[in-house]
C-alpha cells in the first residue's frame, strides 16, 4: 500500500482558530496519513505550533474540526486523547524534580502499568532514544546536556507507545553537531517505528531531511503541500524564497571563485 | 544590668512555662494559617479573578494594628471566651498574607514548558497540582511559612494583653513596673525563638529547593 492510499490518522477540516479576535489559523485543511512524517514549515507566528496543539486538544478550534483516529478532538476525552499522543517540545518540559527514569515512565505510570512492564519499557525506549549504559536513569534533568535532555524528551514521548508523535522544533536549541546527530537518529527511529509524526520547524534543511511531506504555512494558511523533491522545484514564491536561503548559505562561494 | 542572670535563673521555671505557652500560640497559629493559606493560594492560581479579593483581604488584615485587632475580637462570643483562642485567630489573620503570596508565587513560577508538557502527557489538573506544581513550589511555600512564623513569634507577645499568656506577660509586666529585667526576660527568649524558627525552616527550605 503506497503512502497516498493510507487512511488519514489526523485531519483538519476547515479549522479556524483565533485569539482575542486575531486569526491564528484560518480555514485550515490538511490530512496526515498513517506512518508519514509531515513537517509543518513556516516562520514564527505562522500558526504551525497552534496546529500541533489542536491535535492533542491543548487548544480547541473556533470553527471546523480536527479529527484524530476517526473522532473529532472535542468528542475525545482530552486526557485519553493526550495519553495516546507523544509530544516533544524544544524546551523539553522535563520535570526537574523527577529523575530521568520517572520522567520517562510518566505516562505508563499514569496508565497504571505493572512495575515490571514499566521497567522493561523504560529500558527499551531509553535505548531507542540513544541513552544506553543504564547510567542516566537515576540522574536529574539539570545534570544532563541539552542533547541528552532532548533524548529523554523523545524517550518520554515514546514510552506508552503512542501511534502519533507531535514534535515542536525538538532540535531547535541544540548545537549544530548534536542536532545533526539527533536528526540522523530520528530518521532511523522513524524507519523502525513507523509512527505518524507531525513535526514543526522553521528550518528547511531539517524539513527536507526528515519529512515525507512538507506543509508550508504563512499567516495561518496552508500555502502548499509538497514532497521534499517537489518543494525544491515549487513555483510558489514563498517556497522558492525558502529554497533560496539554502543556496545563500553556501560559504563564500563567490569569494573563493574570485580569489 | 546588675544581677540579670541571677534574675533569669531565679525565674527559670516561669520563663520556661511562658516560653512553652508562646510556642503553643505560634505552632497552633502556623498550622491553622498554613491549612487555610495554602489552599487559598492554590485557589488564586486557578481563579485569577479571586486574586484581588483574597490577597486584598489578607493585605487589609495586615494593616490593622495588632493591639486593636485583639481588642476588636474580644467581644466576639466564642472567641472572646479564651485568650489563647482569640490570639490564635488574630495571629492567623496576620500569618495568612505571606503564606498565600508565596504559594501563588511558587505555583505561578513553575516553568510554563513543564506545565505544558504535563498537560500534553495527559495529566489531570489534580495530578499536575500534586505531582508537579506543589512539589516544585515547596521551597517557596516554606519561605512564606518561615516569614510568617518569625512575624507570629513577634506579634504573639502582644497576645498577653488579652490574657493569652506567652512571653508577652513579662514584657507587659515589665512595662507596667518600669522594670527592664522583666522586659528582657520576655524579649530575649522571644528573639531566640524567632531566630531558631528562622534557621530551622531556612535549612528545610534549602533541602527542598529544586533546580527550576
Amino acid at each position: 500500500m503506497s503512502a497516498a492510499d493510507r487512511p488519514p490518522v489526523i485531519e483538519f477540516r476547515g479549522v479556524s482558530f483565533a485569539v482575542n479576535g486575531k486569526a491564528i489559523l484560518d480555514n485550515f485543511n490538511l490530512q496526515v496519513r498513517e506512518g508519514e512524517t509531515l513537517v509543518l514549515l513556516g516562520r514564527s507566528g505562522s500558526g504551525k505550533t497552534t496546529a500541533l496543539r489542536l491535535i492533542n486538544r491543548l487548544q480547541e478550534p473556533n470553527a471546523g474540526e480536527v479529527i484524530v483516529s476517526g473522532r473529532p478532538t472535542t468528542a475525545w476525552d482530552a486526557i485519553e486523547l493526550r495519553r495516546g499522543i507523544g509530544y516533544v517540545i524544544q524546551e523539553t518540559g522535563l520535570f526537574p524534580h523527577f529523575t530521568v527514569e520517572r520522567n520517562v515512565a510518566l505516562v505508563p505510570r499514569l496508565e497504571n502499568w505493572p512495575a515490571e512492564r514499566i521497567r522493561t519499557r523504560v529500558d527499551e525506549v531509553m535505548r531507542i532514544a540513544g541513552l544506553r549504559d543504564g547510567q542516566f536513569e537515576s540522574r536529574y534533568p539539570h545534570e544532563l546536556s541539552g542533547g541528552q535532555r532532548q533524548r529523554v524528551g523523545v524517550a518520554r514521548a515514546l514510552a506508552a507507545d503512542p501511534a502519533i508523535l507531535l514534535m515542536d522544533e525538538p532540535f531547535g536549541e541544540l548545537d549544530p553537531l548534536t542536532r545533526a546527530e539527533l536528526q540522523g537518529e530520528f530518521q532511523e527511529l522513524q524507519r523502525a517505528l513507523s509512527k505518524t509524526i507531525v513535526f514543526v520547524t522553521h528550518d528547511l534543511r531539517e524539513a527536507l531531511l526528515l519529512s515525507t511531506r512538507i506543509g508550508l504555512l504563512e499567516e495561518g494558511e496552508l500555502v502548499g503541500l509538497y514532497t521534499p523533491e517537489e518543494f525544491l522545484r515549487a513555483p510558489e514564491p514563498l517556497a522558492a524564497a525558502y529554497v533560496a536561503t539554502l543556496e545563500a548559505r553556501e560559504p563564500n562561494r563567490q569569494a573563493r571563485r574570485e580569489g | 544590668m546588675d544581677g540579670f542572670f541571677e534574675f533569669m535563673q531565679r525565674n527559670g521555671s516561669q520563663i520556661a512555662q511562658l516560653t512553652l505557652e508562646h510556642l503553643w500560640l505560634v505552632i497552633a497559629t502556623m498550622l491553622l494559617a498554613t491549612a487555610i493559606g495554602v489552599p487559598l493560594g492554590i485557589l488564586v492560581t486557578r481563579k485569577p479573578w479571586l486574586s484581588k479579593p483574597i490577597l486584598g483581604g489578607a493585605n487589609a488584615a495586615e494593616t490593622i494594628p495588632s493591639l486593636a485587632l485583639f481588642g476588636f475580637l474580644l467581644p466576639v462570643p466564642w472567641l472572646g471566651a479564651r485568650g489563647d483562642r482569640l490570639a490564635i485567630v488574630a495571629l492567623t489573620l496576620y500569618a495568612l498574607l505571606p503564606i498565600i503570596r508565596n504559594t501563588v508565587a511558587g505555583i505561578n513560577g513553575v516553568d510554563p514548558a513543564v506545565r505544558e508538557s504535563a498537560r500534553a502527557m495527559g495529566m489531570t489538573d489534580r495530578q499536575i497540582l500534586f505531582q508537579v506544581e506543589l512539589p516544585l513550589s515547596y521551597s517557596y511555600l516554606l519561605a512564606g511559612i518561615r516569614v510568617a512564623t518569625v512575624l507570629t513569634v513577634g506579634i504573639a507577645t502582644i497576645a498577653a494583653a488579652v490574657g493569652a499568656g506567652g512571653l508577652g506577660e513579662f514584657i507587659f509586666r515589665g512595662l507596667a513596673m518600669m522594670n527592664n529585667k522583666l522586659i528582657l526576660a520576655g524579649a530575649i527568649p522571644a528573639a531566640i525563638l524567632a531566630l531558631g524558627a528562622d534557621v530551622l525552616l531556612g535549612m528545610l527550605e534549602r533541602r527542598l529547593r529544586y533546580a527550576r
